[in-house]
């Protein structure tokens, strides 16, 4: 009967050129997948390595000539209306590829030493990052949907891939409760949006806001506050952030670094997708809950950050609490907030990654010594590995001559011109904050002995019971001689070289991805 | 007679949150999986009945992708309990917690 009532359906033109990025990724995971299946005793490491970088590789290239079609074309509506070709999805593309590219890298020398001649790594790598490369290209709710779910899935398994890990399997069964409660949150979120509104395409809701009135604002307002919990969940905002040091610890660390920086970019590309170009005309139904968000998020996130003895948490906290400095970015809403929330997301990405690549080989064999303990000393045994932590930490502080200063200084800027003071004035002392918590590490790199300071001795705020506290205890009985200098693998190093350069070339020369930031945010289809 | 569309709302929005407030308050994994599960079937009939208010058969066909969406999750949800399964024999929540602070 309802069928009846609407016309024929008629299959959209596909424009495989919009959507060729994911294709390629997909492309190399089948790729991978029927190789390992095929090959008999599976496939050899190196070949599973060289096969995912030269189709990321190959994806890389591909966003970029797409870059040069919208350059030259402006932006355009594709596949009836799902996908957008953008500035903006090209930036997301090119983040999201970068971070992928660092990770298999370092994911590689984990493997290696972990001894898993397996190839799943690199297949749900892929498989996750065309979700988040999707993210920033859905123009439809339910694409939003569909693409954090591809993105969501991947990175359950791949948080748990490694059987002879406990701590995995644990976290990700946290991940995954957590992760589906928040899908579920969004999916019906978006069921409401759909019934005040009369589309999930955002470029008809759009419209829908430009000619109508809302019959029922209570209806969106409640759909868009659910979607808004689902996307706080997804880029770990206070109060839903509380998955985030548990799946971050547990997580394999290459992992850790992969999903902290592929998870956030994906879920604010659709975030500010969402709120800037669609529903702009509501904002006053979604910057007050932005504004809060920001505000918790910052503050809670680097205050806590200061009492972690473990690295791995304490990056985790980091991550919050720059998940509130991104947010500022989209809360303000106007170009200059924008592009500031995309070179922000690019800056946060390398420097995450390259984090997480020093704490994978300084992890150790079995990826499990992770204690602040562990980082005493660092740059006198080992001068350039405590450089670059050095560099990448400062750099998330905010240190000027690194990406993250422009990245922090964009955010702040950005809040005071738009009129947002308070939201700058937290972003400040959250800053203040984030400096001790950095610097505490960098200084236990560069100056930490056996006498060891006050602040950094284990003391009653540790649980005793956990395994990391009582390597510490160990540690701390021994010289500084005796924590073993650790060999840097080649495709590691490689990682944490080009992530260290990235960042500082930024710093310094910080014009082109300035720029390509603002054209990517003005080549926006809102 | 036909049932006011309301009446169906209503529904879902119980189920919603008879499935939310299942995750949140039970322990067993699996018991966690079937609330998720109810509350993606709530979002499902919201979907169906906003169609027919509507009268936009996009609703339906969205209704299908969060259907292939949900079995995926449950795929990998009890994959991943049967890998704890193996280390620990416990499906409770807060016996699946060594990790704190």
């Amino acid at each position: 009967m309802l069928l009846a009532a609407t016309t024929s359906f008629s299959l959209p033109s596909i424009d495989y050129l919009a959507i060729l990025p994911e294709l390629v990724l997909l492309g190399g995971a089948l790729i991978v997948l029927l190789a390992t299946s095929m090959v008999r005793g599976g496939l050899k490491r190196n070949i599973a390595t060289a096969i995912t970088m030269l189709f990321s590789a190959a994806a890389l290239v591909t966003a970029l000539v797409q870059w040069g079609r919208i350059s030259a074309q402006g932006a355009e509506t594709t596949i009836a209306h799902a996908i957008v070709l953008d500035g903006f999805s090209t930036f997301i593309g090119v983040t999201v590829l970068c971070a992928l590219i660092l990770s298999v890298l370092v994911g590689h020398d984990y493997l290696k030493r972990e001894g898993i001649e397996s190839s799943e790594y690199h297949i749900l790598a892929m498989i996750a990052a065309s979700g988040a490369v999707m993210m920033g290209q859905a123009n439809d709710l339910i694409v939003i949907f569909l693409a954090l779910e591809i993105l969501s899935i991947a990175l359950y398994v791949l948080v748990a891939f490694n059987p002879l890990r406990g701590e995995s399997g644990e976290s990700a069964l946290k991940y995954y409760i957590l992760g589906g409660f928040s899908s579920a949150i969004f999916v019906y979120g978006i069921a409401l949006v759909y019934g005040a509104t009369g589309s999930t395409n955002l470029g008809q809701i759009a419209n829908f806001f430009s000619e109508n009135q809302l019959i029922h604002p209570g209806l969106f307002d409640a759909g868009l506050a659910l979607v808004l919990v689902g996307f706080a969940f997804k880029i770990a905002a206070v109060p839903f952030h509380v998955w985030t040091p548990d799946v971050y610890q547990g997580a394999p660390s290459p992992i850790t670094g992969f999903m902290a920086s592929v998870a956030k970019v994906g879920g604010f590309a659709a975030l500010i997708r969402v709120t800037i170009a669609a529903m702009n005309s509501q904002s006053a139904s979604w910057k007050p809950i932005l504004y809060a968000l920001a505000i918790a998020t910052l503050l809670l996130g680097a205050i806590v950050a200061l009492v972690q003895r473990d690295v791995k948490r304490m990056l985790a906290y980091s991550s919050i609490s720059h998940a509130g400095y991104i947010l500022i970015g989209v809360e303000v809403g106007t170009l200059a907030g924008t592009s500031a929330a995309l070179f922000y997301l690019f800056a946060y990405s390398v420097m995450t990654v390259g984090s997480f690549a020093i704490v994978t080989v300084l992890g150790g064999d079995g990826d499990s010594d992770h204690d602040l303990g562990r980082y005493r000393g660092l740059a006198r045994r080992q001068p350039w590995l405590g450089g670059a932590l050095a560099v990448l930490l400062l750099a998330q502080a905010g240190i000027p001559f690194t990406s993250g200063f422009f990245a922090k200084l964009g955010v702040v800027s950005a809040a005071i011109n738009g009129g947002s003071w308070p939201l700058a004035l937290v972003a400040m002392i959250a800053a203040a904050i984030g400096v001790a918590f950095y610097l505490r590490v960098v200084v236990l790199a560069y100056m930490g002995s056996d006498e060891a300071d006050a602040t950094d001795t284990p003391s009653s705020q540790v649980n005793p019971q956990t395994r990391h506290a009582q390597s510490t205890l160990l540690l701390e009985g021994q010289s500084v001689a005796t924590i073993p200098a650790v060999s840097v693998p080649l495709l590691s190093g490689i990682a944490i070289v080009l992530s260290v350069a990235t960042t500082i070339f930024f710093g310094v020369i910080p014009g082109p991805l300035l720029d390509f930031a603002h054209s990517a945010a003005q080549l926006f289809l809102a | 007679m036909s049932i006011p569309s309301s009446w169906y709302l209503i529904l879902a929005a119980l189920l919603f949150g008879i499935g939310a407030l299942g995750v949140l308050i039970r322990r067993n994994v699996l018991i966690m999986f079937m609330c998720i599960e109810l509350m993606l079937n709530a979002a499902t009939l919201t979907f169906v009945t906003f169609s027919r208010t509507l009268n936009d058969i996009g609703g339906q066909a969205d209704v299908f992708f969060i259907l292939v969406v949900a079995a995926a999750e449950v795929v990998v949800g009890l994959g991943i309990v049967v890998a704890i399964f193996r280390r620990r024999s416990t499906a409770d929540a807060d016996e699946i917690s060594s990790m704190e602070g």
